[in-house]
């Protein structure tokens, strides 16, 4: 009886923490379960499925009717020697070459002045803001009615003071100027803010030595604020290009990539050939491309950015 | 003087932003037939025709409840999913943790033009076109979204936690009585977000929507051009339905849209 009392206890001892972690375990694997599951269920089922799919319709013809019919890498194949493919890159490069330096500039100049104490500085941020919030559709409806070659607001202004008025969006030539205005336009507001908040991170005694040395405004502005806005003008730079090879809804609303596909971009050709004209392969493999050319551009950004971007 | 250019400047900038908007509410409100005369900023004889064809054209009202229900929906499922996943990943230790952070992070860089076609597919098998739940379904969850939700969740401290444990708060507990007070600023940026970017999304309904009762206002906004394509006050008509929403949204939002946008911005 004793003995067994004793012995008893031993046993316990040892199973009694055992069992407790494995029930703890499976108590926090359920936490886990209940906090993560919410998300990873729906970025599963309509990002990653969706994202593996890709890669297989890409090697496959298909019209999303018929059956799928296995190519392997025909479909990159083709796209790579598709003089239509070269069209496209092209007019996506030359969209984000007029785009950025425009927004950026934009972006900057309003950035210095709007960090200045004015007054109404609060309302005039919020102003130049507002074009951010604007749908797409919205802003290149607007400007399509501005640029209207025949009656719109913008030629009308042109030819009162003499200036040539462009066909804008009638002419192959003027298409996408056309659409990098109104984009320009639109995207000044959250540039602007970017920079807003790289300026305010600059300490102010920087500029006081500065000024204390005698350096001009104009020294001031090339010598401290650019280097020191590096990081800021680094996160605006990726961002953009990220998005201007993205860029579809003002192309698709402005122009519809015409006229006769002088502004079709990567992605209206993604469009077109998957709803247009039933190739859901190509233009799979056409995003995977995209994909592709945004990725190395941004490794490469990230990569150089230790020979421009200072960190204060 | 240098003051003087500078606010001649910045007007000048500023009528330029928002000249548009006014122009699209005066052309709304001009009589069709003096359209052709070209641009006037005075109206002779304002008249709300351009609406009432609007109304007539698509079901407006319809359109303009899908917008909202659906950018409020979006929004609401961000918060409840991105927070959730932010607190599980700032305060649960569990194995593969950074591994499966990082898948998070990767449907980040896939740009939706990627997932449209197959995205679509799924759909079309499952018979979701036209539905509600397709609309719905990319935006349920975002990994920016539990990303900046992280950050938050990480800078409150943990000494909190441990002196609600030791009261005998559990995790969810700890979650909503602790955390989410804390994170508001940031579930404030993720929701204007959200918002903004379902109110705006066009590819994807585009895709996905064909008959007009599930129809956004982006999309039946241009579905509209091609209807009219000369009848531009009713275009700019819808132009002001669909931007009005959006810019109450903003001004009510607008500390939080500029501070987290700044945020983001990595300084």
């Amino acid at each position: 009886m004793s003995t067994s009392t004793l012995a008893r206890p031993k046993p316990r001892q040892s199973q009694q923490p055992a069992a407790k972690r494995r029930t703890t375990s499976w108590k926090k694997l359920g936490w886990v379960l209940f906090f993560l599951l919410p998300s990873a269920i729906p970025l599963t089922l309509f990002t990653l499925v969706p994202m593996v799919s890709s890669l297989w319709v890409s090697l496959h013809k298909w019209n999303l009717i018929s059956p799928m019919e296995w190519v392997g890498l025909d479909n990159y194949a083709n796209l790579l020697t598709d003089p239509m493919t070269r069209r496209v890159f092209l007019h996506t490069l030359i969209y984000v070459a007029g785009y950025l330096p425009l927004v950026y500039a934009g972006g900057l100049g309003l950035a210095l002045v709007l960090n200045q104490k004015l007054k109404g500085r609060a309302f005039l941020r919020a102003t130049y803001f507002l074009p951010v919030v604007t749908s797409w559709v919205v802003v290149a409806l607007v400007w399509k009615w501005l640029l209207n070659p025949a009656n719109g607001l913008v030629n009308q202004v042109l030819g009162a003071v003499g200036l040539p008025t462009p066909g804008w969006w009638t002419d192959p030539q003027w298409a996408l100027p056309a659409v990098i205005l109104s984009s320009a336009w639109k995207d000044l507001g959250f540039v602007m803010v970017i920079l807003l908040a790289g300026l305010q991170a600059i300490p102010s005694d920087v500029y006081e030595a500065a000024l204390v040395d005698g350096a001009s405004a104009w020294q001031r502005f090339w010598r401290i604020t650019l280097p020191l806005l590096s990081p800021s003008t680094f996160f605006v730079v990726v961002i953009s290009l990220i998005n201007g090879f993205q860029v579809f809804d003002q192309v698709y609303v402005m122009t519809g990539g015409g006229p006769s596909g002088a502004s079709q971009v990567v992605v209206g050709q993604i469009y077109d050939l998957t709803f247009r004209y039933g190739r859901a392969g190509e233009a799979s493999a056409l995003s995977w491309i995209l994909f592709a050319v945004i990725l190395v551009i941004t490794v490469v950004q990230i990569r150089g950015q230790r020979k421009w971007v200072h960190y204060a | 003087m240098r003051r003087f250019a500078l606010y001649a400047a910045v007007l000048v900038g500023a009528a330029i932003m928002l000249f548009p908007f006014l122009w699209t509410v005066i052309t709304s409100i001009t009589p069709e037939g003096s359209l052709a005369d070209g641009p006037t900023l005075i109206v002779d004889n304002p008249t709300l025709d351009a609406y009432r064809t609007l109304l007539d054209a698509m079901p407006i009202w319809r359109i303009l409840v899908n917008s909202l229900l659906i950018a409020l929906a979006s929004t609401v499922f961000q918060l409840i999913t991105g927070a959730m996943a932010a607190y599980g990943f700032a305060r649960l230790q569990f194995p593969l943790k950074n591994v499966i952070f990082g898948c998070y992070l990767a449907t980040l860089m896939v740009p939706l033009q990627v997932l449209v076609v197959p995205l679509f597919i799924e759909m079309k098998t499952l018979n979701l076109q036209d539905t509600y739940f397709a609309l719905l379904a990319p935006t349920i969850a975002s990994a920016f979204g539990v990303f900046l939700l992280r950050q938050a969740v990480t800078a409150v401290p943990t000494e909190l936690d441990e002196a609600a444990t030791i009261d005998g708060a559990g995790h969810l507990r700890i979650f909503t009585t602790i955390v989410l007070p804390l994170i508001r600023p940031a579930l404030a940026t993720v929701a204007v977000f959200a918002f903004m970017g379902s109110w705006n999304s066009f590819l994807w309904p585009l895709v996905v929507i064909r008959s007009p009762e599930f129809m956004t206002l982006p999309l039946g906004l241009s579905t509209l051009q091609g209807q009219f394509t000369t009848q531009w006050d009713v275009v700019m008509a819808g132009s002001v339905v669909s931007i009005v929403p959006i810019a109450i949204v903003y001004l009510l939002a607008q500390r939080h849209i500029i501070a987290g946008v700044a945020h983001t911005g990595i300084k």
